[in-house]
């Protein structure tokens, strides 16, 4: 396969689970903060999502005040945002075009189409912007099955399936990352001990719930551990278990085998980099972890997987011509 | 639902015969259908196909229009229909041009018999801008060099097929031939139960089989590639669907390199040669070392592993020295010089401006003439006398004067009209035919082309990028 169509696929698929991403943590966001809270922790929340997105110098050089209706458009249908939904969508969609003759005809109609009907739905968000990102998370969900479903098992596929899991484990360690920090900022304890007071716990309650709605995994949570929500379980689900499609070991596991497939001549230390975080988080503690700090963690495996992407590029996207 | 005008005047209409003898043969079996269809269910299939096309993304750009970057080609969905009998004489016609024109470009390439033999003059051939001195002497495989030609036909007033230009450097417009198909046959299945049309959904593979049989010589299993400027060039949807049609890997510039006297793909499994190249750029832009130093379109070394017969293009470089304007007028007297036969297919009245006496015909003549550049190509830079204002054609005519060489005239063509969907319901509109000759070892035609309708009424331009339109084409077997 040509490197230049190894690399559309692969940012193809990266920034239709971005988009996903997104409208996940805007949609969490907007869930929680109709939470009754104080305005200065509303307002961390919308900080928050800039955080995650390190986009909070854009939207200070556009907004004079942080406002969640501001944080809203500017994380969905801006198009100066190259964050935004709206620019995630147009780069799928230019580079599933770059490529459609590597697609089938259901994949590349099923991301024009998305394009398309984009501007029609952008519409929506000022009176139901919980709708607008339900349909995000359905065309990324459509996408990725009809690929799956329709896509020939061969480079084609491993190279967008490698796009799908290093986003999606960048994004997840994010989302954790500002979560976690956010709640311990308000005095919540980052350690997991069942000890605090009543009034507390329940407020916590709602903002974790939150946290693993965002990642699909509310009811994922209540079937593995039958058991009172934690942060230091909320952690574990979503950095350590392999069998949660969206924690960052399944990530890393999918990412690995997606890898072994596309193997090449230069391929061998990244395969083998790789192979050191996915064994990093299937021996791991969740107990471990916390004891180094999650954010001092997070950092690290954000850095890690930042590396991948970047040796992937090198050793299969953009490769250097013989001289 | 009978909406139908008849033509005014005495053009040409495809569907309906002159006089009170009604519709045409090859076209009754459709206006039945028609007659039989309410408006609304039309009206419902139309607004589907416009949706299916911009699902699919069948999108044309037209240059200098920022606006729309991403425009469709309105489809209409009254097909043009030939029938068996003119098919097969229009056929034979294009088979025996196009043999003659690839035996024109390796004879100006090689020994020059035709300009010694003094039927065309010189100064035509090399003081030509398509004319490549790079190319003098080289062999190409099979001596092909049009593998792909798209010879623009009409029909005029008087029922005869007139040839308007010969396309042999990177003719498009095939894949909209395929599409319209698709889109009839999912539209109106039950037409083609009713009605035998010849199939052209195959164009693919003879186009394949085509490009594989011109493979540089001793390699079995031939590496193709289609490439293309990139995505944002007009034609763009076209190279990519070719592309996965034939399910070949399409390329940009900077995909290819050379190495070693030979052409490599840069793989995700490292660099893989390259046999045959249906390039979709033209001549200027392929080699930033041997033509425009400021293309990155192209391939650095191209042109020298191509002289060395290490790689194929299709088509040939070099081939447009053959399809300008000012060489048509001489296409006849080529077929009678290489193939000693008498020309099937008629060309259009010429004067060549380069000429003192044509050019004084000409510029007297300016208000009920057409003229065109000798290089222009999609409907820019020519005049519609009959449809120009009187500044237009001041305007034009200093053009002329000051570079009389630059420009032929033709007398203004009535092209035959077919019915066609307008707003005002249906109303004849002109219509041209680009069919595509496929050259190799054999040459081979899909029965049809592309069919253009200026929907503008009066208009005489069909060009995509002039606001034209086009219509399925059905060569009824």
């Amino acid at each position: 396969m040509l490197s230049q169509t190894a690399d559309h696929l692969f940012w193809m698929a990266r920034y239709t689970e971005r988009a996903e991403n997104t409208a996940r943590m805007l949609d969490v966001n907007l869930q929680t903060s109709l939470l009754p809270q104080s305005e200065s922790s509303a307002e961390l929340l919308w900080r928050g999502i800039l955080g995650i997105c390190e986009l909070q110098p854009q939207y200070e050089a556009r907004f004079p005040a942080l406002a969640p209706r501001d944080v809203l458009d500017f994380m969905a249908g801006d198009p100066s945002n190259p964050s935004s939904i709206h620019s995630c969508l147009n780069a799928a969609r230019e580079n599933a075009r770059a490529v459609r003759g590597t697609l089938t005809t259901e994949v590349w109609e099923t991301i024009n189409s998305t394009w398309l009907e984009l501007k029609v739905r952008l519409r929506g968000v000022e009176t139901d912007p919980s709708q607008f990102f339900e349909w995000v998370k359905y065309r990324s969900h459509l996408s990725r099955g009809v690929m799956i479903g329709t896509m020939l098992r061969d480079e084609a596929l491993y190279f967008s399936r490698l796009g799908t899991f290093l986003e999606r484990a960048d994004n997840t360690a994010r989302i954790l990352d500002v979560r976690y920090h956010a709640l311990a900022d308000q005095g919540a304890p980052d350690t997991g001990a069942e000890g605090e007071d009543a009034a507390g716990r329940s407020i916590d309650f709602y903002h974790w719930a939150a946290v693993l709605r965002s990642v699909s995994a509310f009811e994922v949570y209540r079937k593995v551990y039958s058991n009172v929500i934690t942060p230091a379980r909320v952690a574990e689900l979503l950095i350590l278990r392999e069998d949660m499609p969206r924690s960052l070991a399944n990530c890393l596991s999918e990412a690995v085998t997606n890898l072994a497939s596309v193997r090449n001549d230069l391929s061998r230390e990244t395969e083998r980099r790789a192979g050191l975080l996915q064994a990093d988080l299937h021996y791991g503690r969740i107990d471990a972890i916390l004891q180094q700090g999650l954010h001092a963690w997070l950092v690290n495996f954000l850095q890690r997987v930042n590396d991948l992407g970047d040796r992937i590029s090198r050793d299969f996207l953009v490769p250097l011509a013989p001289t | 639902m009978n909406m139908l005008q008849t033509m005014a005047g005495a053009l040409y209409d495809e569907m309906h015969a002159d006089g009170d003898r009604g519709v045409r043969a090859h076209y009754r079996a459709f206006q039945s259908w028609l007659e039989s269809q309410s408006a609304d269910a039309i009206a419902a299939k139309r607004a589907e196909a416009d949706l299916i096309f911009h699902r699919v993304g069948i999108t044309f750009a037209v240059y200098g229009d920022d606006q729309g970057t991403e425009r469709l080609i309105p489809f209409d969905i009254i097909p043009r229909i030939i029938p068996a009998a003119e098919w097969k004489r229009l056929e034979a016609g294009l088979r025996q041009r196009v043999k003659a024109l690839n035996r024109f470009i390796h004879d100006i390439y090689h020994g020059q018999s035709i300009v010694r033999a003094g039927v065309i003059p010189p100064e035509q051939i090399f003081c030509n801008a398509q004319y490549r001195p790079e190319m003098q002497g080289v062999d190409v495989a099979g001596d092909i060099y049009a593998h792909v030609a798209g010879i623009d036909v009409v029909r005029a007033d008087d029922g005869e097929f007139y040839v308007l230009e010969d396309n042999l450097r990177v003719p498009s417009g095939v894949s909209y031939m395929l599409e319209n198909r698709k889109m009839m046959m999912r539209l109106f299945p039950e037409l083609f139960a009713r009605n035998k049309v010849a199939p052209v959904a195959h164009y693919p593979d003879l186009l394949l089989e085509d490009l594989r049989s011109v493979a540089p010589s001793g390699i079995r299993e031939p590496t193709v590639a289609v490439l293309t400027p990139g995505m944002y060039n007009a034609a763009y949807f076209e190279h990519a669907f070719l592309a996965q049609q034939m399910g070949v890997e399409l390329v940009e510039g900077k995909d290819l390199f050379v190495d070693d006297e030979q052409v490599f793909m840069r793989t995700t499994q490292g660099p893989r040669r390259v046999d045959v190249i249906y390039r979709r750029i033209d001549d200027d832009f392929l080699d930033p070392l041997a033509f425009r130093p400021d293309s990155n379109l192209g391939i650095p070394g191209l042109l020298s592993v191509y002289r060395a017969g290490r790689v194929t293009l299709a088509n040939a470089i070099g081939s447009g020295v053959a399809d300008d304007k000012s060489v048509y007028p001489y296409v006849p007297e080529m077929i009678k010089f290489y193939l000693d036969e008498k020309p099937l297919l008629k060309n259009v009245p010429t004067w060549q401006c380069r000429k003192k006496e044509h050019l004084a015909h000409v510029l007297a003549r300016l208000h009920e003439l057409v003229v065109k550049e000798t290089h222009g190509a999609g409907g820019y830079g020519m005049l519609i006398g009959p449809a120009a204002t009187k500044a237009e054609i001041e305007t034009f005519r200093a053009r002329l004067s000051a570079r009389p060489d630059n420009y032929i005239a033709q007398p203004t063509l009535a092209l035959s009209a077919c019915p066609t969907f307008v707003e005002s319901g249906i109303a004849p509109r002109h219509i041209d035919l680009r069919p595509f000759v496929l050259s190799g070892k054999n040459v081979t035609i899909v029965p049809g082309g592309l069919t253009r309708v200026a929907l503008r009424q009066g208009s005489l331009v069909v060009n995509s990028s002039q606001g034209g339109g086009t219509k399925d084409t059905w060569v009824l077997e």
